[in-house]
């Protein structure tokens, strides 16, 4: 038997009311793509933190080719030759390729060489990049391949990538794994984070398993079924949301030839866009992040103005109207980032449940608040979309991800809207609220009302969508109805790998 | 009656730069503490405590130079407040800037007690010799003091700093996203204290060249709402070094003139032209701040928010 390259041993580290990793070993052999499987809070960042050497375990202790290997910062870890590509991109907007490369290495050369090797490596890897670029104005795929290159320039033995996937569309992850299986061909490890099963098994050999902070399986992904993985991370069999035929009634949301410029210098332009989703009818929008979702959602939610006769709901032009005038109407919407835009971090569920609800529901009375009214709404939200919390009184700050989205979209949804538009909906959100999440959209869609699912999971689009629409650079493309659809032809729509795809053949 | 041929535009430009140093030289510390995503709202503070401090240990010691130093150090003291308040208590970076320039104020008062109506030593211009007697550019660029070379040795310096060396590069990095600095490996919070002691110093300095230089005498509330002219030519400069060179000269311009204006006798009521300076201010953030202009308005990522290493 060889030594394998990192042996972790017993690792536990506990914060104050979790146990983020306990008692968790497992060893990653050279050459060998690892996969570490786990939903969101299984301990999966914690852990490979730890190897990276930002976080020290309280106990356990960890091997690097049969060395004692403990480091206390990202430097130490990068000079035994450990390499990791964040899961939220550790870029730096402002700054061009090279410099954001030369910031993630110890000892960076002058910039003008490093622009050279920069090319040179990209090239040889397939995956080109522009050093002079400013990283802001990069694609999200760009914008990994630099992540990718500061690593590989490093030279490392083992390659952390936490997510890699969640970002691209479909062509862009292709090439991702033509580069890793290269890299696996040179001798190096990677540790792949994932929870998108069908990567894992086209991907790794081997497999880590982790729920609520223990290693509760190893396997060959190949050897199992999605529905074996899944039912391993989760622990219980998984139910798949319930989808009814629907006759599509009235329009309900129509907009014309949007076109608005990005409010800030990074974001995304408008350009044209019109959709028309029907009394009944969801309507799922895909696309890489930074594609103008954001903006999209602020446009149809208020917070954006537009020309008055470009957005009208039940035929009644409301481009110019802000928000609670729209949500009067029956427009209502649920944004992306849960703490700061769609609930306010430090005030209570119930505050937050008065703030987008305040009207519809009749808690305000001429200026003053009903905190009867507004408390029992809360509950409602709580009780029937099952949000895990002691109580309305609680800070939004101190809900998980999921339980949180569960409120936010609950008390969307409990305000009866006739057009419900919602951007991500179930991100970072695990699997079984995730299912819940979707059944109450569908549901939502089966009692008469439009539904507006903008998503970068294009599974979770093809699972609830009748019909899908791409949104690519601000653009919408014509919507195509979801049965029938291939990933193959969404990815396509999605503008497929722009130019890597082009860049990979040339190499 | 006004008479336009007095004014002699040598001795304007001259008197300029004069002018603007002070606000320069605060300008310059709080771009750089600016760039490592803090806002420091206290440079009217720490500039008044460096012209106290700065005036009382020249006047003490007789050495102007002594005073600058003083003045520098006390400056950068009072910002390390500004920094174990916000980067290790985590208080609030807004209302911690406010209560710093307001302390500034009163401590400064309570120091310079005793100093009123003192000369300080002269500070002698420095020697060009025959380069001094050169038309024109003689009287405009080497009949100063020598503070005026150093505000502008020092924007030359953070130019290249936050331009070309690694450590500028990191500061830049931290303020741009701190999240991804810390994922990274790099220590925010230390990179952030040591930007603040040198926004510190440099509000210090410039404290002290108009208490030692452009007064020279200590009066109460002499700085008059310079620290904020700085905080304004920040964000004027669009974080750029040469920039802050520009507006600052550019102000010190429009009160130099002003100046000039009433010497002159000009018609137009004295409160109207000791406006000037400031409404310029406000128009020229207005319009950088709106349209087209916006988008190459490109504040640091991280500007004054604050930040917590999670795990």
């Amino acid at each position: 038997m060889t030594t394998p390259l990192l042996a972790i041993e017993g690792l536990t580290k506990a914060y104050p009311g979790v146990i983020a990793n306990e008692e968790v070993s497992f060893v990653i052999g050279e050459g060998e793509i690892h996969a570490l499987l786990g939903e969101n809070g299984a301990g999966k960042s914690t852990l490979v933190k730890t190897i990276y050497g930002l976080i020290r375990p309280d106990t356990g202790q960890m091997q690097w080719r049969a060395a004692p290997y403990a480091p206390t910062a990202p430097h130490e870890a990068r000079a035994t030759g450990v390499a990791m590509v964040f899961q939220h991109f550790s870029l730096f907007d402002a700054m061009d390729v090279a410099e954001n490369v030369a910031l993630g290495m110890d000892d960076p050369p002058p910039i003008r060489q490093l622009a050279a090797r920069i090319r040179q490596v990209s090239t040889d890897y397939g995956l080109p990049l522009d050093p002079g670029r400013l990283v802001g104005d990069l694609s999200a795929g760009e914008r990994q391949r630099v992540e990718i290159i500061r690593c590989l320039l490093q030279n490392p033995q083992l390659l952390i990538m936490d997510e890699p996937t969640s970002v691209l569309t479909p062509q862009e992850v292709d090439i991702l794994f033509q580069t890793l299986r290269k890299l696996r061909a040179e001798g190096r490890s990677i540790l792949y984070i994932s929870h998108k099963l069908d990567e894992i098994r086209a991907l790794c050999e081997t497999a880590t398993i982790l729920r609520r902070g223990k290693v509760v399986a190893s396997c060959d992904p190949r050897e199992k079924t999605s529905r074996q993985l899944a039912e391993m991370m989760v622990g219980t069999a998984l139910t798949a949301p319930q989808r009814v035929g629907r006759d599509p009634g009235a329009v309900l949301l129509q907009v014309d030839g949007l076109s608005l410029r990005a409010p800030s210098a990074f974001g995304t332009s408008l350009k044209d866009i019109a959709l028309t989703v029907r009394a009944g009818e969801i309507l799922g929008i895909g696309g890489v992040a930074g594609n103008g979702q954001d903006e999209l959602l602020a446009a149809l939610a208020g917070e954006l103005r537009a020309p008055h006769h470009v957005i009208r709901v039940q035929d009644q032009p409301v481009g110019r109207f802000g928000p609670n005038t729209r949500r009067a109407l029956g427009l209502l919407c649920a944004p992306e980032e849960r703490l700061g835009h769609a609930a306010a971090p430090d005030m209570s569920l119930t505050e937050n449940a008065l703030l987008t609800g305040a009207w519809r529901e009749k808690l305000v009375w001429q200026v003053f608040i009903d905190w009867k009214r507004a408390r029992n709404f809360a509950e409602s939200i709580i009780a029937r979309f099952d949000v895990r919390t002691p109580g309305p009184h609680v800070a939004a700050r101190a809900l998980s991800g999921g339980n949180l989205q569960k409120f936010v979209i609950g008390r969307e949804i409990m305000q009866r809207p006739q057009v419900l538009v919602v951007n991500q909906p179930t991100w970072g959100v695990d699997a079984a609220a995730a299912a819940a999440i979707r059944q109450a959209l569908m549901d939502l869609a089966q009692g008469g009302a439009a539904v507006v699912v903008i998503s970068q999971d294009l599974d979770e689009l093809l699972e609830v969508a009748d019909s899908f629409c791409a949104l690519n650079a601000g653009r919408l493309s014509a919507p195509r109805p979801v049965p029938g659809l291939t990933m193959e032809q969404v990815g396509l729509m999605l503008g497929g790998a722009g130019d890597m795809e082009v860049a990979h053949v040339a190499t | 009656m006004m008479d336009l041929s007095s004014i002699n535009p040598v001795v304007l430009v001259a008197a300029l730069m004069v002018a603007a140093t002070p606000i320069l030289l605060a300008a310059i510390g709080e771009l750089v503490v600016e760039k490592a995503g803090v806002l420091n709202l206290g440079v009217e503070g720490m500039m008044i405590t460096g012209a106290v401090t700065g005036f009382a240990f020249a006047v003490t010691s007789g050495n102007p130079y002594l005073g600058m130093v003083a003045a520098a150090t006390g400056g950068a003291l009072l910002a390390l407040i500004f920094a174990l308040l916000t980067q290790y208590l985590m208080a609030n970076q807004v209302a911690t800037g406010l209560a710093l320039t307001l302390f500034g104020l009163g401590f400064s008062a309570l120091l310079g007690q005793g100093y009123s109506g003192v000369s300080p030593p002269r500070t002698p211009r420095l020697d060009f010799g025959w380069l001094a007697e050169i038309p024109v550019l003689g009287p405009i660029v080497f009949r100063h003091d020598p503070l005026v070379y150093v505000s502008i040795i020092i924007v030359a310096a953070v130019w290249w700093f936050l331009r070309y060396s690694r450590a500028g590069r990191i500061l830049r990095a931290v303020g741009e996203n701190h999240d991804a600095a810390h994922a990274l490996g790099y220590r925010v919070r230390m990179v952030r204290v040591a930007a603040i002691a040198f926004g510190g110093a440099c509000a210090g300095l410039g404290g002290a060249y108009l208490s030692l230089i452009r007064v020279p005498q200590w009066t109460e509330g002499m700085t008059a709402g310079a620290g904020w002219i700085a905080l304004a030519l920040v964000v004027f400069a669009s974080w750029r070094p040469w920039r802050a060179l520009l507006g600052a000269y550019l102000f010190g311009g429009i009160v130099t003139l002003q100046l000039t204006l009433q010497a002159a006798g000009w018609r137009i009521p004295v409160e109207y032209l000791a406006m000037a300076p400031y409404l310029v201010t406000i128009v020229v953030l207005v319009v950088i701040s709106s349209g087209r202009a916006r988008r190459t308005l490109a504040a640091p990522g991280s500007l004054g928010r604050p930040f917590h290493a999670a795990g």
